[in-house]
């Protein structure tokens, strides 16, 4: 059942340019690796040409100790070999079930066996926890339930050996725990398991065997109890890293609030949600998925009909019908769906750079020297790092392509900044830089707000944390009082006063 | 105070490298930016070789100025398609625009002086154009519907409207505004008519709109990803609207240059002029799905599918009835050369 691999010598170049440089290590049969590296390490890459995704430019890989090549995924996934993609592969067109069976249909005869496919797919979908109905079309559902499916589709190829690409990347603590029993149920059965992901606290806990990456290369592997975080980051940035969070400035209790929300209700979503946002201050938004946090601020300026709820801005009532109007109001608001709703992965730096803030380029023509000095400011102050100012955006790595995101939305200069899911996918370096960059930002006197599924996160950066669930606000958690466990509780509605 | 964070080095190398992955040589990039033109270069040297009259400049002149309606339309329809949109219908269009005017200055005749009734029928070219593309922006945005759909829709309706109002016959305009009207066509200026350079400043505004405007940039915005222009605060259906609005107004402006060639309208006036337009940005390297592309790629597409027809028809080699079938054969080239650019 299970199944070893051995890497021998791995190099993966894409245009002159080495990805993989020479990568030896092996896989033991029926363990939980947790591979770790930052952004570009080649994690991806490698675990791509595994999985007959791409084709190493030379070295070979043992699978059972005979060499093997996959000219594509089927051939891979014929051998037990099964990658779930960190981007979503699913037809948006398709049913759950459809998506789950796509290329490994079941047949009855010439016709489809829907009523077994949809059985199946049930059965998968619960062993995750999802309730969705398997003929539920794939654009329905949020990215967490797409992720879920990802996931479930992957169960229903009979692994022996699961690559599993940042699976929670957009998943909440309930729905984390509901994989992670999975994966242990996996690895009882005896299936080889990768897991590459960004946080190492689940790696820790889920992991028997830590390899790590960086730059192209394989650096170390050791047993998963004998390294501890922080011994787990240093490998992967290859230093020694400070502490991840600034630390908590005081902000103006007495300061009149920047926003104020009230009884703000986009129906379907989010019911009767108000809360306020002081100047200075660094607010979280925490909540399982579907609580409606996106919701509520896609709500609130104006991409989603709202029926009720009273918003202020510095103390003036204001409407807002369209994200225009929310930004010539001071108010921004940078999506968690960073290449989908965030940036113009296909246009060049300042073309993206620029957009939300045209008007100061053009007198009344646009001015490309002027567009080239702002992306010149916003490279330095940001510390987006670019091989070439002149390539589109999708050239740049996941946590340059935010930061370039964060300094897009800044451009308009809000008063008030709203981030969901800030350092989604991104590694720690850069999430390092993130965290600093929000502070400095709240610094200047902004508010900022934080929505984030990564509780550490929460607690690390926020001056409160607001807790969504089921579409209402449940509770608002000061400072002193932010723990992993009140979050939770609150998240999933097990609260009780102690 | 600069927002710097805490350098991190090792991030930088590794960053870098990733960031660098998908370049390509610059050449060829720089090329490819260049290959409509040197494709217009090779062709027309290969008519010259073929015919000495070709590279004549009554020849360049005559190309150019049959060239110019369709060129205009296709300066509209690159804002079109590179903000994601189509507009099957100028053609259609065209023609019932070119069958109003001229009953509207046929009736006007006599009623005032030749020259006012001219503007008069120019001026509702303009406006009709304009309007029939709010139209079709509205339909698009507001009623939530496929530009495919709305302007295949309006292909149909457009012609049949003219052919009921034409008695499926033919609009001839008056006689008497000959005079008057001809100029618009058939004056020229430095050796070159009339809408050859009504062609050219279309070009030059076209460029200048879509490069050096904050309209252009958010048309290039949407065409690329509707949904992140509107996260970033643009107001996506007025632009779309807009470029509709424009290209009704080109069609417009193609067609009142095109009514005093012939005097009249009739049920096959600016037939496949769709096609044509399209052909032409296309050949001039927009991406189909919009989001990139150039005004100066267009007039080069446009000018060279024109020497094409007029190669063909200059030499023996190749009958002139196979004319289409060579533009379809340039068409799938240059989607075949540009299918690796995402």
């Amino acid at each position: 059942m299970s199944l070893s691999v051995s890497f021998e010598n791995i190099t993966k170049e894409f245009d002159a340019v080495r990805v993989l440089n020479g990568v030896s290590f092996d896989l033991v049969p029926g363990r939980v690796h947790g591979l770790l590296g930052e952004n570009g390490a080649g994690k991806s890459t490698l675990m791509k040409i595994l999985a007959g995704y791409q084709d190493a430019t030379s070295g070979v890989i043992r699978i059972d100790g005979a060499v093997r090549h996959f000219g594509n995924s089927r051939e891979a996934e014929r051998a037990g070999v099964v990658l779930i993609h960190q981007e979503l592969n699913l037809a948006e067109d398709l049913t759950v079930a459809q998506n789950m069976f796509l290329g490994h249909e079941l047949r009855r005869g010439w016709l489809l066996d829907e009523r077994t496919m949809r059985a199946q797919a049930r059965g998968a979908l619960d062993q995750l926890g999802l309730t969705i109905d398997p003929d539920t079309k794939l654009r329905e559902l949020i990215v967490a339930e797409k992720q879920l499916v990802e996931i479930a589709k992957a169960q229903l190829r009979q692994a022996r050996l699961l690559i599993m690409d940042e699976p929670t990347a957009s998943l909440t603590p309930a729905e984390c725990e509901r994989l992670f029993a999975l994966v242990e149920r996996l690895r009882a059965a005896g299936v080889t398991i990768v897991y590459i992901s960004h946080k190492l606290d689940e790696v820790e806990r889920i992991t028997e065997e830590v390899i790590v990456m960086r730059d192209g290369r394989f650096i170390a592997r050791a047993p998963t109890s004998d390294t501890p975080r922080q011994r787990m980051a240093d490998l992967m940035v290859g230093r020694t890293l400070t502490d991840m969070f600034p630390p908590k400035r005081q902000i103006e209790a007495s300061g009149a609030p920047l926003l104020k929300v009230a009884g703000l209700t986009v129906p379907g979503w989010v019911d009767n949600a108000s809360f306020e946002l002081r100047p200075g201050e660094i607010l979280g938004f925490a909540g399982l998925v579907g609580a409606g946090r996106t919701e509520l601020f896609e709500g609130l300026i104006g991409l989603r009909p709202r029926s009720a709820g009273r918003i202020e801005i510095g103390g003036r009532q204001v409407r807002l019908r369209s994200p225009r109007q929310a930004a010539r109001r001071g108010l921004t608001y940078l999506s968690e769906d960073r290449k989908g709703r965030g940036l113009h992965v296909r246009l060049r730096l300042s073309y993206n750079l620029t957009l939300m803030d045209l008007a100061r380029h053009a007198h009344p023509l646009l001015s490309t020297a002027s567009e080239e000095r702002a992306l010149s400011t916003a490279i330095a102050e940001f510390g987006i790092r670019t091989g070439d100012r002149d390539a589109p955006a999708a050239s740049l790595s996941g946590g340059n392509q935010q930061k370039l995101a964060i300094a897009k939305f800044l451009q308009p200069e809000p008063r008030i900044f709203v981030l969901d899911e800030p350092t989604r996918g991104v590694d720690v370096g850069a999430k390092r830089d993130i965290y600093f960059l929000i502070d400095r930002l709240a610094a200047q006197g902004r508010g900022l707000i934080v929505i984030s599924s990564e509780l550490v996160e929460l607690i690390g950066l926020c001056h409160r944390v607001i807790v969504m669930r089921g579409g209402s606000v449940v509770a608002t958690v000061a400072a002193e009082n932010l723990n992993e466990e009140a979050l939770i509780a609150h998240a999933i509605g097990t609260y009780t006063h102690h | 105070m600069p927002l710097a964070p805490t350098p991190t080095t090792e991030t930088q190398a590794s960053e870098l490298r990733s960031g660098a992955a998908p370049s390509r040589p610059a050449w060829r990039l720089r090329l490819h930016g260049y290959g409509p033109l040197l494709g217009l270069v090779l062709v027309s040297l290969g008519g010259m070789l073929l015919n000495p009259d070709f590279g004549t400049w009554d020849n360049w002149a005559n190309v150019l100025s049959r060239t110019s309606f369709i060129g205009i339309i296709a300066v509209g329809m690159s804002f079109v398609i590179i903000c994601g949109g189509i507009d099957l219908s100028v053609g259609s269009m065209a023609a019932l625009i070119a069958g109003g005017q001229i009953l509207l200055m046929n009736s006007l005749v006599g009623h005032a002086a030749s020259f006012l009734v001219v503007a008069a029928g120019m001026a509702f070219c303009v406006v009709m154009g304009g309007l029939f593309g709010l139209a079709h922006g509205l339909l698009i945005t507001k009623g939530r519907i496929e530009p495919f759909i709305v302007t295949l829709g309006t292909l149909g309706i457009f012609r049949a409207c003219l052919t009921w109002l034409a008695n499926g016959g033919t609009i001839t305009l008056d006689n008497g505004l000959a005079d008057a009207y001809g100029p618009i066509y058939y004056g020229s200026l430095l050796g070159l008519q009339i809408p050859v350079w009504i062609f050219a400043a279309t070009a030059l505004v076209g460029a200048l709109l879509l490069n050096r405007t904050v309209f252009g940039r958010h048309v290039q915005a949407i065409g690329s990803n509707d949904q992140v222009a509107r996260y970033a605060a643009v107001d996506v259906d007025l632009v779309k609207i807009l470029t509709y609005v424009l290209l009704g107004m080109c069609v417009g402006v193609a067609t009142l240059l095109y009514v005093p060639r012939l005097g009249s309208a009739s049920p096959t006036t600016g037939l496949l002029w769709e096609l044509e337009a399209i052909a032409a940005v296309i050949v001039g390297g927009t991406s189909f799905r919009g989001g990139e592309g150039s005004i100066a790629g267009t007039v080069v597409g446009a000018i060279l599918l024109s020497v094409i027809a007029n190669i063909l028809n200059l030499t023996s080699i190749i009958s002139i009835y196979l004319n289409a079938a060579v533009q379809g054969c340039v068409i799938i080239a240059v989607a075949f050369l540009q299918r690796h650019r995402r």
